[in-house]
């Protein structure tokens, strides 16, 4: 690729990784910060950004966001959703390995990131699945997956029943240091359930998911951890009990984190009144007290990122009576809003918020981003901290338009992102020029 | 959309009945009003009255059901509307057409009401919401959501015998979990202003956080829950509870749950005993109670029909909207209502 060179002048640097929050100028050049503060002697950019009144910080790391590509095409595609994730300041995420075919083989592995990296705008890493087609039984061949572009390993939100199995799997990813992604959730607790099981889920008459049912697969997962040394990593904790439980064995020395889906930090049962499709969750949404004690730990660090866990739906996934619509949120597009909300509304400091989506979860990867210096991958989110929008049909970009927050006032928004240096979305465009190409 | 609107139109008249939450006292005293008048049309030499002539109604079954829709069936003729049964299991959906498609394809036949049975709790609600704006849903049974019109003839049954609901204790038996029409009957005498609603049943069929969600007392013991109540309801119990691990066998649930002259005794004397049917003789009560003369378990069936065919002609029925909302505001005592209503249908 050819060298580029471009400025980002007067903006408010803010890398939660160094502590750094500061007005100066950034200079890129051929994908990575080589200068903060003056240019480098001789620099001369070819395209300078005006970010006058904006906060430049590191782009934004997703640990779990469906594209849908390959096989689900109807609800998006590696390029609808990579194009939301820019709009989102995302620059890095992570794909669960439920597609179709799953992400079991390295060739479907390296089909992801190909396209991604032709047709896509942001970095996207598969998680490796730790059985064959996310059925249970067999271990996949997780050196090839690592080999392939695998930066982790998980099973979607599909519980491995066979604590057997389980046990083997973390062991075997171990082996190669690959950390395992799992959806806490006991099988045969949560099967057929709809909404958590309380107040909510007796009125509307809902099948209910117990909070037994995340706290028994988090019990299990940690002995599991403990007895085998491997790294797991709770995706997508929604009881406060079950956060509980992993700080504790955080301090017993367990290598053991966990990351919480934006929305579970806003939305509670309380949002299924009125059998709402677009409250349908894996988990489901939980109390008043579990979303409060799930923010105090993303406050504390306890839980140290949060993730969009975005899943676009076709309209028809979500046109149904509520059990039989499909669950998620589309939500590339709001989680950096959210996230600032959360320091808006003094949960914690704008800093903590913003790690909790940029290095954090660049750590639990293992990966060089996430972060503001000299020398590092110019993958960076500038936006506006007041403005405000509505989401809505109108401003939306990912294929996927079911989710509860259209139509509420956000406050926040992305002005440019740009990955390895490269513009891939602008807000005075509404869009980004080209897909990228070249080496990633 | 919250269910609490969308079930009246903008003057406040009843357009869906899909839930007994979100209905004030009057408008179901109004029902249950309306079906006294409605009692009267059975003794007629002629069983007709023309409230709902020209109108199309379909039942729309997604769950088989036999007697709901006989009832609604006939309630329906009686009004002198159209029937038309649409049995689901046996046509489209299993050929891979969605609900909407099928509701479509009802719509385009100019149906005027839909009453529907599903096995999704929401389902009824669901279609209210994206029915054509001339078509009236009713719910005949949504999952564990919602029962009303059942929950409305129980009410009915009540006010007959007991003449009120203020003081009165009633007490529900067996399996709440999974019971669409405990949840209605629950959300009916709170509303209509019962002094106290328990249930009772062993720990797996009572859902979570009830006292708080349903605003019941729970009981596990069948004798303390009976204690001085005036309205036993039994729910029926469906064979397939002992797959799932909520109860061991029917003979233990009978045991410790079924009804007996022995249990009732605790009860108030003029206690009577309910149930939706179709009844399991042995497991939710003995043969002498579901026989014996507390038992109004027959009468239910037949305030059925006129509880359906009021709720079908408010939503629907074009003569007497006036004097639905007459009544609502003026607030006269029953029968007075129960006699204007009688005029109506001679006059029609």
């Amino acid at each position: 690729m050819a060298e580029r060179r471009l400025s980002l002048r007067n903006g408010r640097v803010l890398d939660p990784a160094s502590g750094l929050d500061q007005l100066m100028d950034l200079h890129l050049s051929d994908g990575r910060i080589v200068a903060l503060g003056p240019p480098p002697i001789g620099f001369s950019p070819e395209q300078v950004i005006d970010a006058d009144g904006l906060i430049v910080c590191p782009g934004l790391v997703d640990l779990c966001a469906r594209l849908r590509e390959p096989g689900l095409e109807h609800k998006g595609t590696i390029a609808s959703e990579t194009r939301a994730a820019a709009a989102g300041g995302v620059t890095t995420l992570c794909c669960p390995p439920d597609t179709d075919p799953v992400v079991d083989t390295p060739a479907v592995a390296q089909l992801i990131r190909r396209r991604a990296k032709t047709r896509g705008f942001a970095r996207v890493l598969p998680v490796g699945a730790l059985t064959k087609g996310l059925a249970g039984q067999q271990i996949t061949e997780m050196a090839a997956l690592k080999e392939a572009g695998c930066p982790v390993v998980g099973h979607g939100d599909k519980p491995i029943r066979n604590t057997r199995v389980q046990r083997r799997a973390l062991e075997y990813a171990a082996t190669f240091e690959l950390t395992s992604f799992l959806h806490p959730a006991d099988h045969d607790l949560s099967e057929g359930g709809l909404a958590h099981e309380g107040r909510v889920s007796t009125q509307l008459g809902l099948p209910g998911i117990p909070e037994a049912a995340e706290t028994v697969a988090v019990a299990r997962d940690l002995a599991l951890a403990e007895q085998t040394g491997a790294r797991v990593h709770f995706r997508g904790l929604s009881t406060g009990r079950a956060t509980e439980m992993l700080a504790e064995a955080r301090e017993r020395g367990i290598a053991a984190s966990a990351d919480v889906s934006v929305h579970q930090l806003f939305l509670t049962e309380e949002n299924l009144y009125g059998f709402d499709a677009n409250a349908h969750l894996v988990p489901p949404l939980r109390t008043a007290r579990d979303r409060d004690v799930l923010r105090e730990a993303v406050a504390s660090g306890a839980i140290s990122a949060i993730c969009s866990d975005h899943r676009p739906h076709e309209p028809d996934a979500k046109l149904a009576p509520f059990p039989q619509t499909r669950p998620g949120i589309s939500a590339l597009e709001t989680l950096l809003a959210l996230v600032l909300e959360l320091a808006r509304d003094h949960v914690m400091d704008l800093g903590t918020a913003l790690a909790r989506v940029t290095c954090n979860p660049a750590a639990i990867l293992n990966r060089c981003t996430g972060e503001i210096a000299v020398g590092a991958r110019a993958d960076l989110c500038v936006f506006d901290l007041n403005e405000r929008w509505r989401p809505g049909p109108d401003n939306w970009l990912s294929r996927g338009q079911n989710t509860p927050f259209f139509g509420r006032e956000m406050q926040g928004r992305v002005r440019y992102t740009l990955a390895s240096g490269r513009l891939v979305y602008d807000a005075r465009n509404g869009g980004c020029p080209l897909p990228r190409s070249g080496k990633d | 959309m919250d269910p609490r609107h969308l079930q009246l139109d903008d003057e406040g008249r009843l357009k869906h009945f899909l839930t007994i939450d979100g209905l004030d006292r009057a408008l179901l005293t109004e029902i249950l009003d309306r079906a006294e008048g409605f009692l009267g049309v059975a003794r007629q030499a002629v069983k007709k009255v023309p409230l709902c002539r020209g109108k199309i109604i379909a039942n729309v079954f997604f769950e088989n059901s036999t007697r709901t829709r006989t009832t609604f069936e006939l309630a329906a003729k009686r009004l002198s509307a159209d029937v038309l049964n649409v049995n689901i299991n046996t046509s489209a959906t299993s050929k891979g057409e969605t609900l909407l498609d099928t509701l479509r394809n009802l719509e385009a036949m100019h149906v005027d009401m839909f009453v529907v049975r599903h096995a999704d709790s929401g389902a009824a609600q669901f279609i209210a919401e994206h029915a054509a704006p001339f078509v009236s849903v009713i719910n005949a049974g949504d999952g564990s959501y919602a029962h009303p019109t059942q929950g409305m003839l129980d009410m009915f049954t009540i006010r007959r015998h007991k003449g009120r609901f203020e003081g009165l204790t009633a007490v529900i038996v067996g399996d709440i979990l999974h019971s669409r029409v405990a949840r209605s009957q629950i959300g009916a005498l709170r509303t209509l202003g019962a002094a106290e609603v328990r249930v009772v049943g062993p720990r797996t069929l009572i859902p979570a956080d009830a006292e708080e969600a349903l605003g019941v007392r729970v009981f596990q013991d069948l004798r303390e829950g009976l204690h001085e109540a005036d309205v036993i309801i039994l729910l029926r119990l469906q064979r397939e509870r002992m797959n799932g691990a909520f109860l061991p066998s029917e003979h233990e649930f009978f045991h410790l749950f079924g009804l007996t002259e022995q249990r009732i005794d605790g009860a108030k004397p003029d206690a009577i005993v309910m149930h939706p049917g179709p009844i399991n003789r042995g497991v939710e009560m003995e043969s002498g109670i579901a026989d014996g003369p507390r038992s109004v378990i027959l009468e239910q069936v037949s305030n059925g029909l006129a509880v359906r065919m009021a709720v079908m002609s408010m939503c629907i029925g074009t003569q007497n909207l006036a004097m639905a909302s007459a009544s609502r505001s003026a607030q006269p005592d029953q029968d007075a209502t129960a006699d204007l209503l009688a005029e109506e249908l001679e006059r029609g």
